[in-house]
């Protein structure tokens, strides 16, 4: 499990309030630790990682950070299933696979 | 790697000359040569010399200070990248579900919707309800754009249109339809999915392509009618066009210009035409009404521009 302040040591430069925020408007997300608190993973970490690039490095202000992080967010959706459909379309039988490619090719419809 | 601007104890804003004297002071200082019984004096001159390296390097500094270089030269990953710790390599894992996007907004994610292993769910997020399994899923409507020109849209018509897969579809385009009327083609949408399943709907939205000389009003028909000059002055009987093909109108002495005259009926659903008369001079010299003007009395001596004289 990994404590606020854990996280705050892994990301170092971002204002414990910055994350708080972050928390409250979901951009990063938190679980209620047992003992109080909040519980982050090692994926939350690496969302906080962007999150600082995006808020401090190159200093996007709040107000774009909604679109930015759907626009982004969206994409990564995108990403993951088309991996995921790649993964499945590689465990189908040869002939299947051709058929999907075709069909593919053959524009949209 | 150290901050070079740190290792040589120089403020961000330093000039070259400043870093530059910093350099030779610490390089004199740690010089191995220098300091034989100091093991530790090699590493740091090796490290002065890094960063002086960096900074001395007017490009290079202005890189690192941008954070696209870090002490050692190397290239930061740019935001949202891969590498380690980078959030692509998360993202893109189907964990990465647990950030999926939620629209703008929509701050209150349904915590099932958190459930990194829900493939289902993702699918159905890209393809829409029909990726889902389960029940018969009815096929998605088809929009498709359709001109029509403004007779068939004021007389109404029957239209072929092609569909994008190729099917040919007869529309009707009921009388007076206007501008961004959508016809709904029962059934002719994409197909359902799963047993049973309706097809979605066409739904065609009508263009309307202008007219060269009708325009329409409401439910009347607006006709823009040119006469000549004796027309407007003596009176006539043309031939105008309407909707439904040409009627016989008259036209009644001292029409002038811009007078409304309605063809009762002759517009959309118990609309009128309404010709709006224009009147044409003649096009060459007329020397016989030249002659008739200069000797011409009006009866009606008013000043047409009487409502526009300066105040």
């Amino acid at each position: 499990m990994i404590t606020l302040d854990d996280l705050l040591r892994q990301v170092p430069g971002v204002p414990p309030a910055e994350v708080t925020l972050w928390v409250e408007r979901r951009w990063l997300l938190a679980e209620a630790a047992p003992g109080g608190g909040w519980a982050f993973t090692e994926m939350d970490v690496a969302r906080c990682r962007l999150l600082a690039e995006l808020r401090i490095t190159l200093e996007l202000e709040e107000e774009v950070m909604p679109l930015v992080l759907s626009l982004l967010d969206q994409l990564y959706d995108a990403r993951r299933t088309v991996k995921a459909l790649l993964a499945a379309l590689d465990r189908q039988p040869e002939a299947v696979r051709q058929a999907v490619l075709a069909a593919a090719r053959g524009g949209g419809g | 790697m150290e901050d070079p601007y740190a290792v040589l104890g120089v403020p961000k804003t330093a000039t070259a000359a400043e870093i530059r004297k910093a350099y030779r002071r610490l390089a004199k200082q740690w010089h191995p040569d220098a300091n034989p019984d100091k093991p530790e004096a090699e590493a740091r001159f090796k490290s002065v010399s890094a960063a002086y390296a960096l900074l001395s390097d007017e490009e290079q500094r202005a890189r690192y200070d941008r954070g696209e270089i870090d002490a050692s030269g190397a290239e930061h990953a740019p935001p949202g990248g891969a590498g380690a710790g980078g959030w692509r390599d998360w993202a893109e894992r189907p964990q990465g579900a647990r950030y999926r996007s939620r629209g703008f907004g929509m701050e209150d994610a349904d915590p099932a919707e958190l459930d990194p292993e829900d493939f289902e769910e993702l699918l159905a997020r890209a393809f829409g309800g029909a990726a889902r399994r389960g029940g018969p899923r009815r096929g998605a409507d088809l929009q498709l754009s359709l001109r029509v020109s403004f007779l068939d849209a004021v007389r109404g018509a029957v239209r072929q249109v092609t569909l994008p897969d190729g099917r040919r579809l007869s529309v009707t385009i009921p009388k007076g339809a206007e501008e961004g009327t959508v016809l709904r083609l029962p059934g002719q949408g994409m197909p359902g999915r799963g047993e049973g399943a309706p097809p979605g709907d066409a739904l065609a939205i009508l263009e309307i392509e202008p007219h060269p000389f009708f325009r329409r009003e409401g439910q009347d028909i607006l006709l823009d009618l040119p006469v000549t000059l004796k027309e407007a002055v003596l009176g006539a009987r043309v031939e105008v066009p309407t909707i439904e093909g040409p009627v016989t109108m008259t036209i009644p002495p001292h029409s002038g210009e811009g007078t409304r005259l309605r063809l009762r009926g002759r517009g959309i659903g118990g609309g009128h035409q309404i010709a709006v008369l224009h009147v044409v001079l003649p096009a060459g010299p007329e020397p016989a009404l030249e002659e008739f003007l200069r000797n011409w009395t009006p009866e009606d001596r008013g000043d047409p521009r009487a409502g526009m004289r300066a105040p």
